[in-house]
Order: C-alpha cells, then structure tokens, then sequence
C-alpha cells in the first residue's frame, strides 16, 4: 500500500502535467515500513522524451542526501505516460532497480489523470492501492 | 587513499546492512573493484562482465556522476564521497 498526503499527490500530479508534451518522473522518500511518502521530489527528465524517462542523475542525489538528512529514504518513483494507461510498461519492468520499491505511472492520457502504484520484483507486478491522506506534508523542490 | 562509499538501500542487504563502508583506491575502477572484492554479490549490479559500470547504476564523487567525469578513471582522493545509486528510468 501506498500512503500519500494530498498536497505531495497533487504537487506529483502537476509536475506530470507541467512536464507535457514529455514524460515528467519523480522520486518519493518517506517510510519504507508503513509505506508513507513524507516527501516529494520531481526531478528532470533526462532522456527529455514523451516515451522514455531518466531521473536526472543529480537531482536523484540531492533527492538522496536531503532524504536521509531527515531521517526517511527514497522508497519509490512516479513518472508519467502521457498516451498510455497507468501501467508499467515493458521497460519500466525491465529497468526496475528495487522490489522494495513503490512504482507510481501517472497517466494523462484521458482528461483526469490516473495515478495508480505497483511494486516490481523480478519481472513480476504486483498493483497496490494508493491512499490518499488529509494531512499535509513537507514539499521540496531540487 | 581511503574513501568513503554510500549505498542504496538495495545494496546494504549486501554489505551486512550497513549504509556506507570505507574502501581504498585512487579512481573509481579501484574503488568498485574493492567493493566487489569485499562484496561479490553486488558484482551483477555494479559492472558488467567486460568490467565496465552497469548501466542501471549511479556512481557519483562527492556531487557529480562519473559518467560526467572519467567515468570508471575518475580519480578520487582522501576524504571524497562516493555514492551509489540505483539509475531510476523507465518508459
């Protein structure tokens, strides 16, 4: 399961949308126990294409260093498909680098996006639900 | 020259759950090659057979990626920061 407070689900949301006509990404750092997003980072795309993504390498670190500054991980990334349903593509299962990992697709390929979450291990997919809290939480941008 | 290495939380199962270890060398290659030494189950997730970093990882000295440097000859020196982690794409 997956735990997201709404202002970290709307600020993933909106980093999708702004990065149209390409594909946005993101990380998300929180507690790897419960699930929890605590923090939200978007990042650049790297490979700047509507098909493909790259997290930026160094937006990744300085999502890192700040993450464990706080005492929390990264336990996930978002990216989104801008003509395709919300789920992980054949290259986002090859290139999946962590089963602990919660794997966010926001689509937009209908007029309301979609946010659905999976964990990947092995070539295998798993969908999870996706909660959304009331509270707020700390938003960063890197 | 002793440096110190940062682990993703995919590698620390790895290293007996620790989040960074220190190793010695004088570029990258020293230092990977040390850590699988030390480490030979990071071996697939770091290099590829022919030796050269595997695709799928992030090798950074203090705030930039190798890839930008020297790639597996970037020197590194007493004191540095190495951190590896896991390169996030998809499609």
């Amino acid at each position: 399961m997956l735990r997201l407070p709404r202002d970290l689900y709307l600020q993933m949301v909106a980093h999708c949308i702004t990065g149209l006509p390409d594909e946005a990404c993101g990380v998300l750092a929180g507690d790897a126990q419960s699930g929890t997003v605590e923090r939200c980072y978007p990042t650049r795309n790297a490979a700047a294409s509507a098909r493909v993504y790259t997290v930026d390498s160094g937006d990744l670190l300085r999502a890192d260093r700040d993450a464990e500054r706080v005492g929390i991980q990264l336990i996930g990334v978002f990216h989104s498909h801008t003509h395709t349903d919300a789920y992980p593509s054949a290259t986002d299962i090859d290139q999946a680098p962590d089963p602990a990992w919660h794997y966010v697709v926001v689509s937009l390929r209908d007029t309301h996006p979609m946010v659905r979450s999976y964990r990947i291990a092995g070539g295998r997919v798993d969908e999870e639900s996706v909660i959304v809290l009331g509270q707020s939480a700390v938003a960063v941008a890197v | 020259m002793a440096v110190d290495v940062r682990l993703p939380t995919v590698l620390r199962s790895q290293a007996g759950g620790r989040s960074s270890v220190t190793v010695d060398g004088s570029t990258i290659k020293d230092v990977l090659d040390r850590l699988v030494a030390e480490f030979p189950g990071m071996t697939g997730q770091l290099l590829n057979e022919d030796g050269s970093l595997h695709r799928f990882v992030n090798v950074y000295v203090n705030d930039d990626d190798v890839r930008y440097l020297s790639d597996l000859d970037t020197p590194v020196k007493d004191g540095d920061e190495v951190s590896l982690l896991p390169a996030v794409a998809g499609g």
